[in-house]
């Protein structure tokens, strides 16, 4: 489906692409009784880094998850609104969230290597989805992502070692690695930096704008810097609203909206 | 001096200490409780414990003393020729202490005064009739060297109880004036009650890790007493279990590896049962089942672990043992006739496995759920459905728990006794046949002692051997179980 109400049309890398990738209209999620994301509309571009900032619980985590329906695994959360991919509401019943899942991948706050060998963590996600033919592919796949990830060098010579035995910023890239070993068409980060120190925070940021070349990627982060260097589009959320979403330049530079003013500025969160 | 009389006087003066060193406390602050070092209650509690700790210390090293020496003395006036063939001195001295505790009745009664004890012979007075009127039965006639002995024992014990009273009432007695001389409103009174809260802690863990040794020692000598009496090599190697009790007369066939191999196969088929039942539960529990479920049915299942295990045996007896043999027996179901009784390793081995299930299912339960939710995250965004996650990443991380917790279950298979008593039946055989009957290491530790033999026979102190060796593999195995626990909590923690 188009959108036909495209307005926004000058973003950097958008010269392929005509419509969106994914696209939010009217979300809103609830835990039990709280409301949590208050009617939230976010369009998000092919091959560009989308932002998420915004104060402690203000619901950008959330949101992100309803991008692959992560919460369905939350009993009490119940979602409502439109999410399209591709022009297709994800929340129809006739989509498995498995294979969404699949499409969306997800990189999460705290490492979380399963407790298997570098090459299976990799080697994860295209085993179960049927990726490979042979063994040969499967290597081939494993390799590209590695390099992909940037762990090709730390790591090709402990393919079979433990992936808990790597570092933490080691562990976090390996985590991108299975992501997006998968083939991914959107990779979600929920603040992939924040157990990390600042060298590997450097090399994870380095690798998110070079995944931009293959994939939209959306992350969310604490650090107003680490939105500014990285990402093309920002949206601030703040007490479960989308406050303003436009171009991180414009964001940082000239926003529109007085709470976002305060925020970036640190009178607010 | 009786015991209850001693230890209510004791008690009697913790009480008076408590409120007189309260008072003493308070009184030398003049009413004022914010002048006291301590609570005014810690003065009194320092009063009670230097009447209670010492003075019960003394009871308890008296109470075990006594009776030994009392024996070894009893036991010198027995000539050695007077041991009956068969017999030993301990059963004698037992018909003595049994025959002073008679007489001790007959005083009380007012029957005899102590000085016609001293006169009695029992050459002319019939003492069981004089027993039996205050009701105390003695097995046999009581000869006089009995009677002598008897005597010897009463003296011993009267004297003995009287010091024990003496003695323990002194030292009571010291601590109370002890603790109330010292009792001021400078005393440190808190920092000692801590001291003696300590003292009291440590003599409980200690009574706790000495009872162990003595039971391990005990299993230890007596083990060596029949190794002296039936050769080890006999023991361990051998293939035949048919004792013989000593009156049918032949030499017994003491042999181990019958048992010890109908415990290994009844608890492989109790396992086969319970592995899979409890771990496929404790997945459904811990990954599936709603909290509604969940709080219903975790409950339910841990019901499992309270029945005793007497009830399991009367289930595999009556109901499980005949089913089985309505199915698998001549005529059955199955149109085979492969099962002719109901006591057979697969009755005993299935009704286990479903008292392994709790254990089984309890411990992997919490197993799984300690593996962390990120692991979960992490597999289902990669677009994994549920087995996929739990087949692939939840089960590795856990496996080495469950290995541990299947090996805890292993172990309560190889001690349990009732269900294999009852379900198993009592011949040893060394067979592959599960439909068979067949017995196991404890079945016969029971079977053993519970016969009218000798204790000092090989027939019987055998039970210590297979005690031993049993306690011995279920120690080795509870040892590698926690050691595989521990080191997989190390992962996460």
């Amino acid at each position: 489906m188009k959108d036909t109400n495209v307005t926004d049309t000058n973003v950097k890398d958008t010269d392929l692409m005509t419509d969106y990738k994914i696209s939010a209209k009217g979300v809103q999620v609830y835990y039990g009784d709280n409301h949590a994301i208050k009617d939230v509309n976010v369009d998000i571009d092919d091959k560009t880094v989308t932002a998420f900032i915004g104060p402690s619980g203000c619901g950008k985590s959330t949101f992100l998850r309803c991008l692959n329906r992560m919460n369905d695994t939350i009993d009490i959360c119940r979602v409502e609104g439109d999410i399209l991919l591709d022009g297709e509401d994800i929340y129809d019943p006739a989509v498995d969230p498995v294979q969404l899942r699949a499409k969306v991948g997800m990189v999460f706050q705290k490492p979380n290597p399963f407790p298997k060998s570098i090459y299976d963590n990799v080697a994860y996600g295209p085993k179960i989805h049927g990726l490979a033919r042979n063994k040969a592919e499967l290597d081939e796949i494993v390799e590209q992502s590695l390099r992909k990830a940037a762990l090709w060098t730390e790591a090709k010579d402990r393919l079979h070692s433990p992936g808990t035995g790597l570092s933490g910023g080691q562990q976090q890239r390996l985590c991108i690695a299975r992501a997006i070993a998968t083939a991914p068409e959107v990779l979600l980060m929920d603040e992939p930096c924040s157990a990390l120190d600042p060298i590997a925070t450097a090399q994870v940021e380095e690798l998110i704008d070079e995944l931009r070349q293959s994939f939209s990627v959306v992350i969310v982060t604490h650090s107003m810097q680490q939105a500014a260097r990285v990402s093309q589009k920002t949206a601030f959320f703040h007490l479960g609203n989308l406050v303003e979403f436009d171009e991180t330049d414009k964001i940082f530079t000239n926003p529109e909206d007085p709470r976002t003013e305060s925020y970036i500025s640190g009178r607010i969160g | 001096m009786s015991l209850l009389l001693t230890v209510n006087l004791v008690l009697a003066l913790c009480v008076i200490g408590y409120i007189l060193g309260t008072r003493r406390a308070l009184g030398s602050a003049d009413g004022d409780q914010r002048l006291l070092h301590s609570l005014k209650g810690y003065y009194g509690q320092n009063v009670a414990l230097s009447v209670l700790v010492p003075s019960s210390i003394l009871l308890a090293i008296w109470l075990i003393a006594q009776p030994l020496l009392i024996n070894q003395s009893v036991a010198g006036l027995i000539a050695e020729q007077d041991i009956a063939e068969g017999a030993s001195s301990s059963l004698i001295i037992q018909d003595m202490r049994r025959v002073a505790d008679g007489l001790d009745v007959v005083v009380q009664e007012g029957v005899l005064a102590d000085t016609e004890i001293a006169a009695l012979n029992a050459e002319t007075t019939d003492v069981r009739d004089l027993l039996g009127d205050v009701g105390v039965a003695v097995g046999s006639e009581v000869t006089q060297q009995t009677l002598d002995g008897a005597r010897h024992y009463r003296t011993l014990a009267l004297t003995g109880n009287f010091w024990r009273g003496f003695a323990v009432l002194a030292v009571a007695l010291a601590g109370f004036v002890f603790a109330l001389q010292r009792t001021h409103k400078d005393f440190r009174a808190r920092n000692v009650v801590e001291r003696g809260v300590l003292v009291l802690l440590f003599s409980a863990a200690t009574v706790a890790v000495l009872t162990t040794v003595g039971i391990v020692l005990s299993l230890i000598f007596n083990t060596i007493n029949f190794f002296d009496a039936f050769p080890a090599a006999d023991f361990f190697f051998g293939t035949r279990w048919e004792p013989s009790f000593s009156g049918r007369g032949g030499a017994s066939d003491l042999g181990f590896l019958p048992l010890i191999w109908g415990t290994m196969f009844i608890s492989i088929i109790s396992l086969i049962v319970a592995v899979p039942l409890g771990l496929f539960s404790a997945i459904y529990l811990s990954e599936y089942a709603s909290d509604r479920v969940r709080a219903v049915a975790k409950p339910m299942l841990e019901i499992l672990a309270g029945i005793p295990t007497i009830v399991y045996g009367l289930f595999a007896l009556l109901t499980v043992g005949p089913l089985l043999v309505s199915a698998f027996g001549s005529g059955g179901l199955f149109g085979v006739n492969w099962m002719s009784g109901g006591t057979a390793a697969i009755t005993a081995g299935s009704v286990m496995g479903i008292m392994l299930i709790p254990f089984v299912s309890s411990l992997s339960d919490d197993i799984i759920n300690a593996v962390p939710q990120a692991m979960r995250d992490g597999s289902y965004g990669l677009g994994a459905t549920q087995s996929e996650t739990i087949r692939q990443v939840i089960l590795p991380a856990a496996l080495p728990g469950i290995v541990g917790a299947i090996l805890l279950a292993t172990s309560r298979a190889i001690g349990e006794t009732m269900i294999v008593v009852l379900g198993a039946g009592a011949a040893a055989s060394l067979s592959l046949n599960p439909f068979e009957a067949m017995t196991t290491v404890t079945a016969k530790i029971v079977s053993q002692l519970t016969g009218d033999g000798e204790f000092n026979s090989p027939e019987t102190m055998v039970a210590f051997a297979l005690g031993m060796t049993l306690f011995v593999i279920t120690l080795c195995l509870n040892v590698f179980a926690l050691y595989i626990v521990r080191k997989y909590r190390e992962q996460y923690d």
